[in-house]
């Protein structure tokens, strides 16, 4: 028993975080923003997503026999908190973390979808995994390919250029939405195994944890926003962050980060390489969800009001982590159904809990 | 390293070992209150118990009778004991407070005075920090210690000292400078209750017993060898205690979760009368505390892998107590008008039992430093924001 993270694991995170610094700029997340709505193409993009491809991070929970690393979830978990804390406008999350695990496995059962896999592994094409229903997708119109599960359990994997899109504006702006009609189009590749089964419910969870652990990156990044600006604004001749008021306002919002972050990672931890995650994962993993959401969610509207009237004003580069914050909650399962699967696994009986039973799986 | 979040073979035997000296030897009913004169001395004889399997001081060197378990060998200790619904620790403050600074700061002949009685229950440890004029405000206290050959001669009024009323022994801070050198003029001390010129009040708490107590010092005469640490060295003493304290081990993970697993099965037996709101507070209870486990693991990693315990003790402290509260309000909130029946038997003891352990657990955000206090150091030592001015 020990929970700590590896060296390696934490200097991929660095790499990240210091490589996003450079290129999630105010400016550069401006510049994306403005031509996302403008439909023109982003000056700043191209080389982000040069420089992400060069850090080599798309194949790492890929397994080995397609040309990945074959990684563990735990290993991704600290690089979806920098893309969050970064507000990475780009969806290396999903792309690598969420959905090409579960192509590789369509992959392996499916010979027609090997050439999307090919093309993802070597950053031709982002591939994404809607597994929200009808809800809105984020970065649909970016993809190569997506996938989904159909009404009946199977899975499909469509090219993007098949498929009806209907673009969306959406709070975020740096997140471009679209809605999808795949009723009608062909998919490349379609699949009821229960290998694929399994795949797409481990994506899902999968989904569900790196959400949750950007979600903590951005609520860092919010409080760390918060902190510097009530250090520098002065009212009545001192700091304003010098007030009680504020130091109790962000002390608060840090402890309910530092309380989701364990779970976030004892989350991460819990899920395996490849088969369904078991019950006890998902309980995890689902308390992650909501955990993380609420320090984000507390994170947001505290900067907001440490900022005064500033805080309220469309200049302000907070924005961005804001609003990313907010649309993240109803991403791979909102409140309301974390909060249902809690109440039937928890509380109706399903799972033992007690002392002894913290990392029973 | 790694984050590996199974537990060893070795780790598993433990457990099982714990289970099944615990299943033999752990009280069928429940022990009379500590704060009562029967209850403390069945809980002393509880210690000894304990103690007579190596089970009173699990994470003590094996010189004092401990097993010199790591804290991840702890947190399954404790996860075992509250399982078992083992009695309250009536000596608290000297197996997690005095008996690590003891070890830490003590001379050789010191420990070997103190810690093997400690460690059977024989003597029972009580805590004397605060004073009317000094609560948040420690370093403004008043009571001395004034050096007089090879003795001090102790005066002062120490207050709220946690388990002083049956308690035999004591360790405060006492003056032994000017008090314009605040913190620095304080020197650690410990004191038998049954000195001469001690004096004990208890203190009625909101639950009517004397948890805690007033202690008057009148010219008592203590060896100079009571002292622990240097003379001017108690400040600095004192606050690795409180680390101690607040940090980890005053409140293992493993009672907290033992409490929102009853609140679960309480909400079970009284589902269809709940409000819908009440599933919601019931399930963040179990996940706050679940979460607090979660936490406490990762920072017995990171001490068992070189790291000292920082402002993690603040942010502890504050989780804990507000999730404590919050637990037994929401089970109050579950028993409905029964919730204020106070010293019921029979069917009613059970909520009974949660509206003492309400009572108890307002003290939680008060005491070992107050809730404010720990969010000024959240707010300056781990976030940096700025001091108050003036």
């Amino acid at each position: 028993m020990q929970f700590t993270f590896t060296e390696e694991q934490l200097l991929a995170a660095q790499s990240l975080r210091e490589l996003l610094q450079d290129h999630c700029t105010g400016t550069a997340l401006r510049a994306t923003a403005s031509a996302l709505q403008s439909n023109q193409p982003d000056p700043s993009g191209g080389t982000r997503r040069q420089e992400l491809s060069e850090l080599g991070l798309t194949p790492l929970l890929v397994p080995e026999d397609l040309g990945g690393l074959g990684l563990a979830p735990i290993d991704f978990v600290l690089l979806a908190e920098e893309a969050g804390r970064a507000a990475l406008p780009e969806p290396l999350v999903e792309h690598a973390g969420v959905a090409l695990p579960l192509l590789g496995e369509l992959a392996r059962q499916q010979p027609a979808a090997r050439a999307p896999l090919e093309r993802a592994m070597a950053d031709r094409g982002w591939v994404l995994f809607a597994d929200y229903g009808d809800a809105p997708v984020a970065w649909m119109s970016a993809a190569d390919t997506v996938m989904r599960t159909n009404k009946s359990g199977d899975a499909q994997l469509f090219a993007i250029g098949d498929l009806k899109l209907q673009r969306l504006e959406g709070l975020d702006p740096l997140r471009p939405l679209a809605v999808t009609t795949f009723g009608g189009a062909t998919p490349l590749a379609a699949d009821s195994s229960p290998q694929v089964r399994a795949a797409t419910a481990l994506a899902s969870v999968r989904g569900a944890v790196f959400t949750a652990a950007e979600q903590l990156g951005l609520a860092q990044r919010l409080v760390e926003l918060a902190v510097a600006y009530t250090s520098e604004r002065r009212q009545f001749g001192k700091p304003i962050g010098s007030n009680q008021a504020l130091k109790h306002l962000l002390a608060n919002v840090q402890i309910r980060i530092e309380f989701a972050r364990p779970v976030v990672y004892a989350a991460a931890a819990a899920l395996p390489v490849s088969g369904a995650p078991g019950a006890a994962a998902r309980v995890r993993v689902t308390h992650a969800k909501l955990a993380a959401g609420d320090a984000a969610d507390m994170a947001a509207r505290a900067a907001i009001q440490c900022h005064g009237a500033m805080g309220y004003s469309w200049e302000l580069d907070m924005q961005f982590y804001a609003k990313r914050a907010w649309a993240l909650n109803a991403v791979h399962g909102d409140r309301n159904a974390m909060g249902r699967r809690i109440h039937e696994d928890v509380l109706a009986g399903a799972c033992a809990i007690g002392p002894d039973r913290l990392f029973v799986t | 390293m790694a984050v590996d979040l199974k537990y060893s073979e070795n780790e598993q035997a433990l457990r099982a070992e714990i289970r099944a000296w615990l299943a033999e030897h752990c009280p069928r009913e429940p022990l009379a209150s500590f704060d009562t004169q029967a209850g403390f001395e069945a809980h002393r004889r509880w210690e000894a118990t304990l103690h007579s399997g190596r089970w009173s001081m699990v994470t003590w060197p094996k010189e004092y009778g401990g097993r010199a378990l790591n804290l991840i060998e702890w947190l399954i200790f404790e996860e075992e004991y509250y399982r078992a619904d083992a009695p309250g620790r009536v000596n608290q403050n000297g197996v997690f407070l005095f008996g690590p600074t003891l070890m830490e700061y003590g001379t050789p002949e010191q420990k070997a005075r103190f810690l093997p009685r400690l460690a059977a229950g024989e003597d029972i440890w009580a805590q004397a920090w605060s004073e009317p004029q000094a609560g948040s405000d420690l370093a403004a206290l008043r009571a001395t210690a004034r050096r007089v050959g090879d003795e001090y001669v102790l005066n002062g009024h120490k207050i709220w000292a946690t388990r002083a009323v049956y308690a035999d022994w004591a360790f405060g801070l006492f003056r032994t400078g000017g008090a314009a050198e605040r913190h620095r003029g304080l020197s650690y001390v410990v004191v038998p209750l049954r000195a001469s010129g001690v004096r004990v009040r208890g203190i009625a708490q909101l639950d009517g017993e004397t948890g805690f107590a007033e202690i008057f010092f009148e010219d008592v005469r203590v060896p100079v060898a009571n002292r622990i640490g240097g003379e001017g060295q108690g400040w600095s003493i004192a606050m690795a205690t409180a680390g101690f304290e607040r940090g980890l081990m005053l409140r293992s993970p493993a009672r907290f979760q033992r409490t929102a697993q009853r609140l679960v099965e309480l909400y079970r037996r009284h589902a269809g009368a709940c409000e819908p709101g009440v599933a919601a507070a019931v399930a963040q209870c179990w996940m706050d505390a679940d979460a607090y486990a979660l936490a406490t693991y990762m920072t017995a990693s990171r001490l068992m892998s070189g790291g000292s315990i920082g402002v993690e003790a603040s942010l502890n402290k504050v989780f804990w107590s507000e999730l404590d509260l919050t637990m037994h309000r929401t089970a109050l909130s579950i028993l409905g008008a029964r919730a204020e029946l106070f010293h019921a038997t029979g069917d009613d003891s059970e909520s009974t039992r949660w509206l003492e352990g309400f009572l108890f657990a307002l003290a939680g955000p008060i005491y070992a430093g107050a809730n404010e206090i720990q969010r000024n150091i959240i707010a300056e030592r781990l976030l940096g924001m700025p001091r108050a001015v003036g």
